[in-house]
């Protein structure tokens, strides 16, 4: 049994049934499939993270964040600028607590490389109903290349958490034809 | 050599107790239900809360409660069981004394001591950090202290363990090699001492940052250090209920391995490749390569699956296989529709396989794949799986296995038997409920850690889907099922324990039934004659779900806006 040491002492002799040998190749090989899986999207899947990041600072990364706003900034709504950067530039969202800053707006179709950082917690960048989920560092910036495929309005949901207001941290991106 | 005084023989399953061992068993089994107790009413809280239409908990209370419940469920009950499983796989199953009782006492009082300093820490408001604490995020130095102290003594547990088996060998207290179960359990220590010092090697520069001594602790360091405890914690836990899965075929079927060397390296397994499961919460982080995340996040290539998979055939097997030998050979299923379904120690281990299988099992596997993640990081997909795990599969194999401790070890007779029957039941299909809601609910995009997802007070709000607030409704009565299973363990266990008749020298209890100890199966690889088809069933149906479910992730994540 087994919580009796085993019944023959050399156990390590005793052949595996069939069965359970069968199982473990099928297992093995899925397990395989499951890894070349992973690998096989890099090439022929559109939906990878990239692996551009850089170190940064709070201060420097606002900066730069301060000057994308500063150029393309179309509008004002609840206090928040709405930026509408050209297509394929550098876009910097900002994670602060609590707020994703500021409002963007993408032209459906083009893509955008999207910098991601935080000033102070760390924070999780949803996008939704998209369902895209990464994670945001202070100190790291992270550079995406998102392409949106559909217009409309999109809500960021905060979904690290980081404090007392998390649950009122969400931002927005638009989605125009 | 100890004195035979110090040893009882059971007389129901033979086994020689030393009696210090069989103490310290029942000091760590009776603090860690407490626990489960408090962080079970905790999980409550958190549950009714993010129902929306109940809503019960104010924000800052809803977070306290959380970090509460994650720490005292997921660590104290956890690991305060997991020693006694320690205690009981060494000096109970190899008839053998402990060693040095001296220190078990000592690292059991400093445990209790630091899993209070936590607690009391936690409660005090100002630490409402979540179980992870992720920097920059602060709490109170004594926040980390606690934990620093829990995990330390633990690990005072496992070399009590260690010793205990040098012991026995040296004293020649069984022959041969130790038992399957013992081997699961040295799987679970081996990896705990790996655990336990990530946790200090991270958790003692951030309490030194936390009293202002060190400046900084980078996030993404912190992170990678912190999950190699936090994952790999969990791994104990599987390595433990696995072997509790094999001690209650044993103890209730008689049941033998189909053969120890699969059994054994599917063990073997666990201590090589788990602990590259740190990965998992890094998947969608910035800095880390693909080929780092790849190669770890699958345990090189699965192979720490692949052991489960194996444990998923073998255990069930051995179990039709004792069946099957006692004569129930009629059709595929025979073996299983008599098995002692009124048996709460059987009932509950079967419920914790297949939970874990299927729900847990699978939906970590999914959700570990690199570019699926995500659609799923950080959404309430996560606790979902993992509740899949750690609720519906280790928490219900340890209950399923005190309803056997109770009366073996306590040497208490167990009262409210017909509870005892309904109650794995209650349990099981209430934590099987909470982790499919969740998963729903984060299939659809809902955060996880999250007080409001109505984001009233959002200065730009974001409607979830309406199917979401299902979701979380369906989740908050699961939760209440399943904290009514609980409420329905801690009255009958607490009761026997404190309560129950007490058992005689050489009473046998009653309930739950251990039958005499006769070997069902002549000796193992005997499989090769004594077919298991019902169990190949099993796997196939459990293969299939495993690879359409893989599958349909896919293509939910090719339907997701291109990124690169």
């Amino acid at each position: 049994m087994a919580i009796t040491p085993p019944s023959e002492r050399l156990w390590w002799n005793e052949p595996a049934s069939k069965t359970e040998l069968i199982w473990i190749v099928i297992a093995f090989l899925w397990g395989l499939v499951m890894f070349f899986m992973m690998i096989y999207w890099h090439g022929a899947g559109k939906q990878n993270l990239s692996n551009e990041a850089y170190r940064t600072t709070p201060v420097r990364y606002a900066r730069k964040s301060q000057a994308m706003i500063d150029a393309y900034t179309v509008r004002q709504e609840n206090n928040y600028p709405v930026v509408h950067p050209p297509p394929g530039s550098d876009v910097y969202l900002t994670a602060r607590l609590w707020q994703w800053w500021p409002i963007l707006e993408f032209e459906k179709g083009q893509s955008y490389r999207l910098h991601l950082s935080s000033m102070d917690w760390q924070h999780g960048f949803s996008l939704q109903p998209v369902n895209i989920n990464i994670q945001v560092h202070p100190g790291y910036e992270m550079v995406v290349t998102m392409q949106p495929d559909q217009a409309g309005e999109y809500g960021i949901v905060c979904n690290e958490y980081c404090g007392i207001g998390h649950h009122t941290m969400v931002g927005r991106i638009y989605v125009v034809e | 050599m100890a004195k035979t005084a110090e040893f009882r023989t059971c007389p129901t399953t033979g086994l020689k107790v030393y009696l210090t061992a069989e103490k310290l068993i029942k000091a760590n089994a009776v603090v860690a239900v407490i626990f489960l107790a408090v962080g079970g009413f905790f999980g409550l809280l958190v549950a009714l809360t993010r129902w929306p239409a109940v809503h019960i908990l104010p924000a800052d209370w809803f977070y306290l409660a959380l970090t509460a419940h994650g720490f005292d469920v997921l660590l104290v009950w956890i690991i305060f069981f997991e020693i006694a499983v320690l205690y009981f796989a060494s000096a109970v199953l190899l008839g053998s004394r402990l060693a040095g009782p001296k220190w078990a006492w000592a690292g059991f009082i400093m445990m209790l001591v630091g899993a209070v300093i936590t607690n009391v820490t936690v409660l005090r408001g100002q630490s409402s950090v979540m179980f992870t604490s992720y920097v920059p995020m602060m709490a109170e130095p004594a926040f980390y202290l606690g934990i620093i102290l829990f995990a330390v003594d633990a690990l005072i547990g496992c070399f009590v363990f260690f010793g205990t088996l040098v012991i026995a060998k040296q004293e020649n207290t069984y022959e041969g090699s130790i038992p399957l179960v013992t081997f699961g359990a040295l799987t679970a220590a081996i990896i705990a001492i790996f655990t336990i010092a990530s946790g200090a090697i991270i958790l003692i520069p951030t309490l030194l940052w936390s009293v202002g001594l060190v400046s900084y602790v980078d996030p993404l360091v912190y992170k990678t250090i912190w999950w190699a405890m936090g994952h790999s914690s969990q791994q104990i836990n599987v390595s433990a209920h696995v072997a509790i899965w094999y001690a209650i075929a044993a103890m209730v079927f008689g049941a033998k391995p189909l053969s120890e060397k699969v059994s054994r390296s599917a063990f073997l397994m666990y201590i090589l490749f788990l602990q590259l499961a740190s990965a998992h919460h890094l998947l969608v982080e910035p800095g880390l390569s693909s080929e780092w995340k790849i190669f770890n996040t699958s345990y090189a290539m699965y192979l720490a699956v692949l052991g489960s998979m194996v444990h998923g055939l073998t255990v069930p097997g051995s179990i039709e296989a004792a069946q099957r030998g006692r004569g129930l050979t009629k059709g595929l299923f025979e073996w299983l529709r008599k098995a002692p379904w009124g048996n709460p120690a059987f009932a509950g281990m079967f419920m914790s396989l297949v939970f874990f299988g299927f729900i847990g099992g699978i939906s970590g596997v999914v959700m570990g794949t690199e570019q699926i993640n995500l659609i799923m990081h950080n959404t309430l997909y996560v606790p979902g799986h993992f509740h899949g795990t750690v609720v519906a599969g280790t928490t219900l194999a340890f209950m399923a296995m005190t309803y056997l401790l109770v009366p073996l070890i306590f040497r208490r007779e167990l009262m409210f038997k017909k509870l005892a029957r309904w109650q794995p039941y209650i349990f099981g299909i209430g934590a099987a409920g909470i982790s499919l809601f969740m998963m729903g609910a984060g299939t659809l995009g809902v955060a996880r850690r999250h007080w409001d997802i109505t984001f009233s007070d959002a200065p730009l709000p974001f409607d979830y889907p309406s199917t979401a607030f299902l979701m979380m409704g369906l989740n908050g009565m699961a939760a209440i099922l399943a904290a009514l299973g609980g409420l329905m363990f801690i009255v009958i266990v607490v009761g026997s324990v404190f309560f129950g008749r007490k058992l005689g020298k050489n009473d046998k209890p009653s309930y739950p039934e251990v039958p005499p100890q006769g070997a069902a199966v002549a000796h193992y690889g005997s499989s090769d004659t004594l077919k298991i088809p019902g169990t190949v069933m099993l796997v196939g149906i459990f293969f299939i779900a495993f690879v359409l479910y893989y599958f349909v992730n896919w293509k939910y994540l090719s339907e997701v806006w291109p990124l690169s």
